[in-house]
């Protein structure tokens, strides 16, 4: 250990590569890990869980590949963009991946999620492939809408994965309605809706989760804060910017966005919360270094110092591997050969959305409404045959 | 529950026959169930096709016709308790139909529609929303997209503009946006049009606004017998429907079948059939058309009615086999003139039947004015049977 220890203080370039010190790979351990999270949880009208989060060195490890595949997606797509592949609006979710990844290691397929315009990361955690997410961003019928949505409207259903919205804080209401369902048909799972501090004004946000209070429903609002809204900064336009508390009667949870195992931690707790006793609001403190969108430069509100100084001091991905580093469960090497390996994963499935081949003229007029409906009646265009009762 | 069904509305005051409800089992989905087929040829092939005049508002059917197609004599209701009884048989037959609206459950509906559900079904499945439209709106599309069939009522229809982007954006888009994933099997009710000096604001016909939203079907109830048809068809229906229906048509009383039936979405209904000129209108504007129907049979015209009740998609095949019998159409409708459902609907005989019309086509809206209080005032905006006879007049000139 000792030794292994040494050798990795010579810079690589002195490295001898023959030299193997131990024949091991990267970690794939499951035993229990217990780590503290960056800071502690700052709670409203609830006691905060523990700062100690327990996991595994493997489930680090998938912490540092599903992170830096998202990131990876996230600057590729950047490029096909201004290669104009990519067009409209795309909204990119690099330095928030912790969020995506730490929020999917706490729950089940079977809780649902549901989320903004900055979904292609949560397509992803929610088993979403990229074949299929780089097609859609590029309009091709292997996209996982068909072409029919783009950059905004990433669903994925049998992953309870419910989108993908464009109109700012109306996808509240819909997650209060999808936690409503599953109180309906006595599921025990929760829902977790995603919004951002720009939507966290947005008034039917106040109206379902006071619906949400009064019905009980296993609904959390988890509000990623990467404190601008588009081009104003959250001092700007929220009086009060602390998210976590603006539930008023209900409870909330300020955590560090940018740590993948305080999001782990923080969401278990809301999931059990909100099972239990109704709905919980998460603030996520988080952080993009992209603008808003691709038409959005992102400097004009913000300066460099500030976008480079958070890259340096509180990124994910870097989290995560100071952390398999230093607890020698990754070498470098081994960090830097995923990498590759995941940058190739990602051009490769770029390669196979370029093959694809663009929605046909017909798909223009289907999914407008759903046929067959199994009473006896014409379709909508009256061309079709008399559906009966099963 | 089917039992406890009836007489819960027994109770409520509805004149309903012995014979329990709904004879077919609750639980197996085969059951015979009769469509009320629109006329697809001359008068009487239809269930209902026979001259059925009626003077304006709140009028007896003629009760021998109404139960001319039952085969069990049926029993007499009232509009708002045959959307009750649709309701509360849909609701017995599917458990994931819940109902949300505000004041729905305790109180028991503003206009009784859902009296008595509450304690039928329990405070899950009929709710009452705080008053928050565009949250409880959306909510409704979340439930929808997870597998229930939420009713959602608006008080007034009015009040639905509060929540027009979750219906136009998420209701009608999300089947088309995800790729035929989620479906959004919702419906959308309440009460519209011009009442008895509510005011502007709650005087709104909000089938102008919804029209153009894709994804969406609107169909407009007029009658007890439709009203029960179609709300059923709607909340069986995997598309998401706006069912309107009228402040002033709620006490109007019918007698209906007791087997059970739905009314497809799509078709128009024959109201009247006729030779010299096709009038095509909905929800109460029907009303002040067989008004004036009788005024013009007197006076020797033939006028054939349609209740387009599907304002959207159009019935263009029963509008167009009345067009090219009669060449001549006059379109009465609520709507303001400016968009209007019949401004669609014009444009829409003149790109399909242009051939073969004898003459312009003529519709006749409401002005394009806040709908004033004063009585005379509201008189004026909407269409009045004087001015229908007159139309009708010019057209077959």
């Amino acid at each position: 250990m000792a030794a292994a220890a040494l050798l990795r203080r010579i810079p690589a370039a002195r490295a001898p590569p023959t030299v193997f010190v131990a024949a091991r790979s990267i970690s794939d351990s499951t035993a229990a890990l217990t780590i503290e999270t960056s800071v502690p949880f700052t709670s409203h009208l609830v006691d905060p869980p523990s700062r100690d989060v327990t996991t595994t060195p493997a489930e680090l490890v998938t912490f540092f590949r599903d992170m830096s595949l998202m990131r990876r997606m996230e600057i590729a797509a950047d490029s096909l963009y201004k290669a104009k592949l990519i067009r409209g609006f795309c909204h990119l979710y690099d330095g928030q991946e912790a969020v995506a990844v730490g929020m999917e290691a706490a729950i089940t397929r079977s809780d649902s999620i549901i989320t903004a315009y900055r979904d292609h990361c949560i397509y992803l955690a929610r088993g979403g492939d990229l074949v299929s997410a780089f097609s859609e961003l590029m309009g091709r019928e292997a996209g996982c809408s068909r072409g029919k949505g783009g950059s905004m409207h990433f669903y994925k259903k049998d992953a309870n994965f419910y989108g993908g919205h464009g109109i700012v804080g109306a996808q509240v209401p819909l997650g209060c309605g999808l936690a409503f369902a599953q109180k309906y048909k006595k599921e025990d799972t929760a829902t977790f809706a995603l919004y951002g501090d720009g939507a966290a004004n947005q008034g039917q946000l106040f109206e379902a989760l006071n619906i949400s209070a009064l019905w009980k429903l296993p609904a959390i609002l988890v509000c990623e804060n990467n404190h601008y809204g588009m081009g104003t900064a959250e001092w700007r336009a929220a009086k009060s910017p602390a998210y976590y508390k603006r539930g008023d009667y209900v409870p909330g949870l300020k955590v560090d966005g940018m740590d993948v195992l305080a999001v782990k931690q923080a969401c278990k707790f809301a999931k059990d919360h909100a099972v239990a006793n109704g709905p919980i609001v998460l603030e996520m403190d988080t952080y993009r270094y992209h603008g808003h969108s691709m038409s959005d430069p992102g400097s004009t509100y913000r300066t460099r110092d500030e976008i480079s100084g958070v890259r340096q001091e509180r990124d994910p991905i870097e989290r995560v591997r100071k952390l398999l580093l230093t607890r020698d469960l990754a070498t470098a090497a081994e960090l830097k050969d995923m990498e590759k390996e995941i940058r190739k994963q990602v051009d490769d499935a770029i390669a196979k959305a370029k093959e694809s081949s663009m929605p046909d003229t017909s798909e223009l007029f289907t999914n407008v409404y759903k046929k067959g409906f199994g009473v006896e009646s014409f379709g909508p265009d009256r061309k079709e045959l008399r559906a009966s009762l099963p | 529950m089917a039992a406890a069904a009836s007489s819960a509305l027994h109770a409520v005051g509805a004149v309903a026959s012995a014979k329990p409800r709904s004879a077919a089992p609750a639980v197996a989905r085969r059951r015979s169930v009769r469509v009320a087929a629109a006329a697809k040829g001359g008068p009487g092939s239809s269930g209902r096709g026979r001259l059925v005049t009626r003077s304006a508002v709140a009028a007896k059917a003629d009760e021998a016709a109404a139960a001319a197609g039952s085969k069990s004599g049926g029993h007499e209701l009232l509009m708002f308790e045959a959307l009750r009884e649709a309701l509360i048989e849909e609701m017995n037959l599917d458990p994931t139909v819940c109902v949300m609206g505000e004041d729905v459950g305790h109180y028991g509906g503003s206009y009784k529609v859902t009296k008595g559900l509450a304690e039928m079904f329990g405070d899950l499945r009929v709710l009452d929303t705080p008053i928050a439209e565009n949250s409880f709106t959306g909510m409704g599309v979340g439930a929808a997209m997870k597998g229930l069939r939420p009713v959602v009522e608006g008080m007034n229809m009015g009040f639905l503009l509060l929540a027009y982007n979750q219906i136009s954006n998420n209701c009608g888009m999300l089947h088309y946006t995800s790729g035929g994933q989620f479906k959004i099997p919702i419906v959308i009710r309440g009460p519209g049009g011009v009442g008895r000096q509510l005011g502007a604001e709650h005087s709104q016909r909000l089938e102008s606004y919804f029209q153009s939203i894709p994804g969406l079907q609107m169909v407009a109830c007029s009658t007890p017998y439709n009203a029960k048809g179609l709300m059923k068809a709607a909340i069986r229906s995997e598309n998401p429907v706006v069912l309107f229906e009228h402040v002033l048509l709620y006490n109007l009383k019918e007698k209906i079948p007791d087997e059970e039936y739905i009314c497809c979405l799509e078709e128009a209904e024959m109201v009247r059939p006729g030779e010299h000129v096709t009038i095509l209108t909905y929800s109460r504007m029907r009303y002040h058309v067989m008004q004036a129907a009788k005024t013009l049979v007197n006076k020797g015209y033939d006028p054939e009615v349609i209740d387009i009740r599907s304002l959207k998609p159009f019935d263009l095949h029963t509008i167009g086999n009345s067009i090219k019998k009669t060449h001549r159409v006059l379109i009465v409708e609520e709507c303001m003139r400016t968009g209007g459902i019949g401004a669609s609907l014009r444009s829409a005989i003149i790109d399909n039947f242009w051939d073969y019309l004898d003459a312009p086509i003529m519709c006749l809206s409401s002005q394009d004015v806040p709908t004033p209080y004063a009585a005379t005032l509201e008189d004026a905006t909407v269409v009045q049977p004087a001015q229908i006879v007159a139309a009708v007049e010019q057209i077959c000139q």
